[in-house]
């Protein structure tokens, strides 16, 4: 069971009654090893996802996850935690389709509560035209084998009556239901890989930034960092947020923007808000955390940055939307904002992909799907690299879809283009 | 405990006040927590994981313990500091968390399963049975988690947003803010001086001291007075700066009338309860003071337990002795005025305790020195200290103790652009990092700089400083005498020991939660913080951060500069969503667009709809009809048998003149538009630059170098910054300009068999087949009002749009409608509008939803191959002419239901209904009057091959699965007869 | 944020509209390579980055912004139309 042991409800009290002494750490701190089969860059939850899996479920062991900061640091750190799969374009229903799937097992499989909560989410619509769209989403889920109901107004009412339903901007005229939705405690799920990798070999390397990708005759072969060079058969890369620059260490042009997406969190109150709600006016979500503190976000920040900070603009546009839907709630106190940085691509769907250098694979561009994705990114990037070939689940995310046109998955339909979503 | 005579509130107003259900006396001036310590309550709260007794900490918004919530009913507002709110006659407040009171609280028995509850011990359980987290761990964990409760009602109560502007934003009115705001108000620069107080001063109003010989508080009354009769000084108190943004822009929030009963505020003096600013600053001088922290030590987190700051400031400023035998621990020497100014309050001390060896002796108080508090005890008040030093451990009975583990500067605006402090060894503290902020310098106690002297100093310099960045010169005003006591301090974080000791009180973690962190790797500070919760209650840690990364640096043996710190974000103080929002409740989350025709229509039965900002009718109904599809039927049926009038002003009309508008809209459209003639309108696509369509109308030329062109209602705004983006970055060498007139026209179609002659009866021209021929356009007149009038179609009849000045369109859609009426006619609306379009195959955004090109809608034909325009050679990618990509078709029901259903997918009818066998989507439905049936456009895989085809559509959320035939999308009058004849 | 036009001075972002790298325009017959280049793959440097936003909300004018992605700072602003991003034939992409 790895250095930490097994995890359970009697080691609890067993520990408790000796004084806490026996927890060990989570996760070993290795030194680089010169060369390893797999070198995993980015430390976050699709890195440490991928590296779980390579080893679980393709016997590998001789792998590395390198990572720049600190493990989790990343988006999988920062997000408004929700967890769903109501996507509607081939490509995508069938990858957060197998994603939700493997989050409903995924507590016991890493023998971590990461506290999974299906909750179910809400995505609430204003007016024909909103409503015939989410019918048509709702049918592809259902047709992907997912579970999707339409609730209209009086039905939603009873269900979350606090909602502005009497004087509203946007009338609220129904929603999207999802039952087996809901929420993740973001950090413990990248800790549960985290841990669940180390304990099958993997080494997991803090504070080491790679600084060069080492390519010979078209191959990779290795990595330049901040700790020494690191031969490598192969070199994945998951370090969405920073995959451009990444990326240009061997060479590559990404179709990846780098933009802000903040998230907020309100002072903690008593339960409030059950479900995950979300508005087709105004891009809000919202939920509330076991604390008791309410998480919510709406739309980028529309530039792009690196700036890892948000914007008053549109904190207050965020504000302004729970307002306007959920006036009930807005004598909560805003206790902390933060903004994430998002591998915005052109079409707003992620990329799991080789890429033209032999051995270099790239998974990248999640824009703000990455959470909800964590367990199937990391289980058919993982696939990919072990096999070469794509998991059936993420056939669609092809880098070169942009140039060819074939199986571009704008969901938004705003366009296969930048800044558009 | 009052003293009597002690204090600047002394004298004021006796104000009733209730505290759980029990009535008090306050003072005016007095803070709710100030007023609960002269009434000798000390027990307001308890503490988030262990229920743990809490009472006042601190005197300021930092404080993390006594939060209780205000007000009653739907006005009840959770989370209120009681060491920031006010008392006013009527005040109600209540502790929280607590059940079924703040003495006896249930859930206190999770303090005895303490040892169970550490750090992160939820992640290590609850796993088994899956299904009982949501049914059973995670109810429970909720309910016992939170804070306060909100009412669940809508917040009806009135917030404010507003700008402000200034040449320096003062951030703080402490002795370096009021220095700063004096120099740059005397140099005539716009200045404000924003205090989070209702006063203010800052630590002068806590302080015993003198500045130029007079008491502090008289100094400030001066500076006050002065700044107050400049012009170019604004005073804003009980305003936090709660953010530092990018360019010099500041979040600031003032709550307006929280100290107010809530008759005397809003209703009646139409105050709001808050005011969201947001100010843009050229400058900025920071003089937020600093923080006081805590020691952690066992069983530190008592009610009577407070900073020795926040003694000194109840005692010097509220006259309020928090205790009878008050005992004092520090590791400074600043610590140790609370001792001197209770002494010389005539309050007894029961210890002076300071854990360094060298601590300075006191004037009228002797100093334990080089000892240390290791223990408490009292459940509910705290009644004795165990104090330990090298002869032992001792026992002292006391009613509060005083603590001080040093200051911590407040960097919190300094770090909200990314930048980190630096660790200052000489106070033990992190200070501002140089240029954190553009535009902003730190002065006084936020730069650590901790004595009066050196703040007054600083703020003035600062202002100088800062008003030389922007060319404005200022002389620091001569530098009042003040106190300039050295400030000694030696590092004391946690006292060594066994039990719990506390690091951030409301949260509860100790200093065993954060070694537990660290020894099981979590050791990045980040991480620990994660896992612990350290530093993520209310107070984002204030009052606990520096001590936490102390006591891991010390685990895991950093230095406390390596082991780093988390990152401050803004909000400084949490914030009403309602005032970030204000504005937006109700109607007020966008503008609402109404058209001209708005008031005529709802006296003609129109039932409104939203469509995008603007109110448009959905259908007039008429008396007897009771459902929409009668109207709309009888409306249908009307514009195919009469004549229709319907408001189209929503569209976006861009009028575009110039030599160059020709060639300008060659590129945008994908068809040719320099050589339509002058009086004739075309159809035209416009694709995005990845070549899918962006949107389609109608561009009429009504000169040589002019034309108006008509957009959809969803994409106006989008087209008007796609053709200013065409011109000026492009194509900046063609001189051709744009304005959107979309407001400034009243349109309406007018169609049907008999619409010529209505027109032709309503204007001076005459209207007929050779003066107006389809596709024609023209200046008319129309009483007398010069208008324009295009023939122009989107029903497929013989139809007319007429587009008058908008202050007409209310008289003109009047007088349609009536003369439509006379016929037969008369007014309709979107839904009918809806119908009429999808019997002819028009398409709106339903079909261009962004993801459809040219060639699925089936009008690659409209793309020009004379020239190439904007979008064209990415539509072109092979993976857009696959055959069997999604395209547009018409769909007929064949199964007995016959039913249609927007949102449906479509499937062979022998296939199973799972996504893999998905051939498309049906786009828009109507039930066609003309043709007794329901109508349906679809996008469908290679959809033009399979006219006449069955295919089988499946709605679930209807409960529709039906057969229906693929049909060409033109379902009524493929000829075209109608709209030509 | 704040950007200054340099027709209308110092505004709040909230009135201006992004649109990403400034780069230079394609002529209309340069083809698809070029174009699927100009319109997907992206530099996108952390630091300065030459970028387009439209005073939409003001002026209307499209602007050459130079600013940092890391410290969100304006390091300069023209107008689009003399930047020199028309396709380098002189005659545009038309």
């Amino acid at each position: 069971m790895g250095i930490s042991g097994r995890f359970s409800g009697w080691r609890v009290l067993k520990e408790g009654l000796t004084g806490n002494k026996g927890w060990t750490p989570h996760w070993r701190d290795p030194e680089p090893k010169r060369e390893y089969d797999v070198v995993i860059v980015g430390g976050g939850g699709h890195g440490l996802a991928t590296a779980y899996y390579l080893a679980r479920e393709h016997g590998l062991r001789n792998i590395a996850v390198l990572e720049k900061g600190y493990l989790g640091g990343g988006n999988v750190g920062r997000n408004t935690t929700i967890v769903r799969a109501n996507y509607y374009l081939p490509g995508n229903s069938e990858f957060y389709s197998h994603s939700l799937r493997l989050w409903e097992g995924l507590e016991q499989d890493l023998n971590y509560n990461a506290m999974m909560s299906q909750r179910g989410i809400l995505n609430v619509f204003h007016n024909d035209g909103q409503r015939d769209a989410t019918i048509r989403r709702a049918n592809a889920i259902i047709n992907q084998g997912d579970d999707a109901e339409i609730l209209y107004r009086d039905q939603l009412r009873q269900m979350v009556p606090f909602l502005n339903y009497d004087n509203n901007r946007f009338p609220i005229m129904g929603a999207l239901l999802q039952r087996r939705a809901g929420t993740a405690r973001h950090d413990a799920v990248a800790w549960g890989y985290a841990r669940g990798a180390d304990q099958f070999g993997v080494d997991l390397i803090q504070n080491c930034e790679v600084t060069g990708i080492d390519v010979a005759g078209g191959r990779v072969v290795g990595v330049q960092t901040a700790r020494g060079p690191i031969k490598a058969k192969k070199v994945a890369l998951a370090a969405a947020g920073r995959s451009g620059q990444v990326a240009a260490l061997a060479g590559l042009t990404l179709p990846i923007e780098s933009h802000v997406l903040q998230a907020f969190v309100t002072e903690g109150l008593k339960p409030v808000i059950d479900h995950v709600i979300t508005f087709a006016e105004g891009h809000l979500y919202i939920s509330q955390s076991d604390k008791g503190g309410l998480v919510f976000g709406s739309y980028l920040d529309f530039y792009s940055s690196y700036a890892a900070r948000g914007n008053l603009a549109m904190q207050e546009h965020t504000m302004e939307a729970i307002a306007a839907m959920v006036p009930a709630v807005t004598k909560a106190r805003l206790l902390r904002s933060w903004g994430g940085i998002m591998d915005m691509t052109p079409d707003g769907s992620p990329i799991i992909d080789h890429t033209p250098i032999a051995g270099l694979y790239l998974n990248a561009g999640w824009c703000y799907g990455g959470f909800k994705a964590t367990p199937a990114s990391g289980h058919c990037f993982a696939h990919l690299i072990a096999t070469d070939r794509p998991h059936a689940a993420a056939t669609g995310f092809k880098l070169d879809r942009f140039r060819t046109g074939r199986g571009l998955m704008d969901e938004e339909g705003t366009g296969a283009q930048h800044n558009l979503h | 405990m009052r003293i009597s005579g002690k204090g600047l509130i002394s004298g004021g107003r006796r104000v009733n006040f209730s505290f759980n259900g029990v009535s008090y006396m306050g003072q005016e001036g007095d803070t709710l927590a100030s007023a609960l310590l002269a009434n000798g309550v000390h027990l307001v709260g308890r503490s988030f994981k262990y229920h743990r007794p809490r009472g006042i900490l601190t005197a300021g918004s930092e404080e993390p313990n006594a939060l209780v919530s205000v007000g009653k009913g739907a006005a009840q507002d959770p989370n209120i500091r009681a060491t920031q709110q006010e008392v006013f006659e009527g005040l109600v407040a209540r502790s929280q968390n607590c059940w079924p009171s703040v003495g006896h609280d249930v859930m206190a028995l999770n303090d005895l399963a303490a040892p169970f509850l550490g750090a992160g011990f939820y992640y290590k359980t609850f796993m088994w049975p899956a299904p009982l987290w949501e049914k059973l761990y995670e109810p429970v964990i909720r309910r016992a988690a939170g804070l306060g409760a909100l009412s669940g009602s809508a917040n009806t109560e009135p917030y404010e947003k507003a700008f402000a502007f200034c040449d320096l934003l003062v951030i703080g009115s402490g002795p370096a803010g009021l220095m700063a705001a004096l120099t740059a108000g005397r140099a005539g620069a716009d200045v404000i001086l924003a205090e989070d107080d209702s006063r203010m001063g800052g630590r002068l109003l806590a302080e015993m001291e003198e500045i130029d010989d007079k008491p502090a508080h008289v100094w400030v009354a001066e500076v006050l007075a002065e700044l107050a009769g400049l012009d170019n000084v604004r005073l804003m108190t009980r305003t936090a700066v709660t953010g530092a943004f990018d360019q010099g822009t500041y979040s600031a929030l003032e709550r307006v009338s929280h100290h107010l009963p809530p008759s005397q505020s809003l209703k009646t003096a139409h105050r709001p309860r808050e005011c969201f600013w947001r100010i843009a600053a050229r400058a900025t001088v920071l003089a937020a003071g600093a923080i006081e922290r805590p020691v952690a030590f066992r069983n530190n987190d008592r009610p009577g337990i407070m900073t020795a700051g926040a003694v000194r400031a109840y005692l010097n400023r509220w006259g309020v002795a928090p205790g009878e035998r008050i005992t004092l621990f520090a590791n400074n020497d600043d610590a140790h005025r609370t001792a001197r100014d209770l002494v010389a309050a005539g309050v007894h001390i029961a210890a002076v305790i300071d854990s360094r060896h060298d601590a300075p002796d006191g004037r009228d108080f002797s100093v334990i020195k080089g000892a240390v508090v290791c223990n408490t005890s009292g459940r509910k008040r705290l009644e004795t200290i165990t104090l330990r030093n090298v002869s032992g451990e001792e026992k002292i009975q006391t009613d509060c103790l005083a603590m001080s583990g040093g200051w911590n500067p407040s960097v919190h605006l300094t770090c909200h652009m990314n930048a980190r402090p630096v660790w200052n060894r000489d106070i033990a503290a992190f200070v501002p990092r140089a240029g954190a902020v553009p535009g902003m310098v730190v002065a006084g106690a936020a730069n650590g700089s901790l004595s009066t002297h050196a703040a007054l100093a600083e703020g003035a310099g600062a202002a100088v400083a800062a008003l030389g960045q922007l060319g404005i010169t200022a002389e620091a005003p001569a530098l009042p005498r003040a106190c300039d006591a050295p400030y000694r301090i030696s590092p004391l974080w946690a006292v060594p020991g066994k039990g719990r000791a506390w690091l951030d009180f409301q949260n509860d973690v100790t200093v065993k939660d954060v070694a537990q962190a660290a020894q099981e790797n979590f050791r990045s500070v980040e991480h620990m913080k994660r896992y612990t919760t350290q530093g993520m209650a209310t107070d984002q840690g204030k009052n606990s951060n520096v001590a936490a990364l102390a006591v891991l640096a010390d685990a895991t043996g950093r230095s406390i500069a390596e082991t780093g710190v988390t990152t401050f974000r803004p909000p400084f103080v949490p914030t009403t969503i309602a005032a970030m929002g204000a504005g937006a409740a109700g109607q007020g989350f966008k503008p609402q667009r109404y058209l001209t025709s708005h008031r005529t229509s709802l006296k003609r039965g129109a039932a409104n709809t939203e469509v995008g900002l603007w109110y448009r009718a959905s259908y007039f109904a008429k008396e007897g009809e009771t459902t929409w599809r009668q109207s709309c039927d009888r409306e249908v049926m009307m514009v195919r048998n009469a004549v229709g009038v319907c408001d189209v002003s929503t569209l976006g009309k861009i009028d575009i003149k110039g030599p160059d508008a020709a060639k300008l809209l060659d590129l945008i459209y994908t068809n040719l538009f320099s050589t339509l003639k002058i009086g004739r309108v075309r159809y035209g696509l416009m694709l995005r630059e990845d070549g899918f369509v962006m949107d389609d109308g109608t561009t009429a030329r009504l000169g040589q170098d002019h034309y108006v062109m008509t957009t959809t209602t969803a994409a106006a705004g989008q087209v008007m910054a796609h053709l200013e983006y065409l011109s000026q970055v492009a194509r900046p060498d063609l001189d051709v300009r744009f304005t959107s007139v979309t407001d400034q026209w009243a349109q309406f179609a007018v169609a049907g068999p008999k619409a010529r002659a209505l027109i032709d009866a309503l204007v001076a021209e005459e209207i007929n087949g050779e003066t107006y021929p389809f596709m024609a356009c023209g200046a008319i007149t129309v009483g007398g009002v010069a208008g324009r009038l295009f023939r122009i179609s989107f029903s497929g009849e013989h139809a007319y749009e007429i587009a008058v000045p908008a202050r007409y369109g209310e008289a003109l859609f009047d007088l349609l409608v009536t003369r439509a009426e006379a016929e037969g006619g008369g007014a309709y609306g979107m839904e009918a509008l809806n119908v009429l379009r999808i019997e002819k195959g028009f398409i709106t955004h339903a079909e261009i939803n962004g993801t459809v090109t040219a060639f699925d809608l089936g009008m690659q034909g409209m793309i020009s191959k004379k020239k190439s325009c904007w979008g064209k050679v990415l539509s072109e990618r092979d993976g857009l002419m696959d055959e069997d990509r999604m395209r547009l078709v018409g769909l007929k029901p064949k199964g007995a239901a016959q039913e249609l259903s927007a949102g449906a997918h479509l499937f062979e009818p022998d296939m199973t209904v799972e996504r893999v066998n998905d051939l498309g989507y049906v786009t828009s439905v109507g039930f066609s009057p003309t043709l007794g049936h329901m109508i349906g456009l679809a996008m469908l895989s290679a959809g033009p091959d399979r006219l006449g085809d069955t295919v089988r559509l499946v709605d679930h959320t209807r409960g529709v699965d039906t057969l229906c035939e693929v049909v060409d999308p033109v379902f009524f009058d493929p000829e075209g007869g109608r709209v030509r004849g | 944020m704040r950007i200054a036009c340099p027709l209308c001075g110092a505004r709040d972002r909230r009135e201006f509209t992004y649109r990403g790298a400034a780069l230079p325009v394609p002529a209309l017959d340069a083809g698809a390579e070029a174009w699927s280049v100009h319109v997907h793959l992206r530099e996108n440097p952390a630091g300065p980055l030459e970028e387009l936003w439209q005073h939409e909300l003001g002026c209307g004018a499209w602007l050459k912004v130079r600013r940092d992605t890391v410290t969100h700072a304006m390091l300069g602003v023209v107008l689009a139309e003399d930047a020199g991003l028309a396709a380098r034939d002189g005659e545009g992409p038309a």
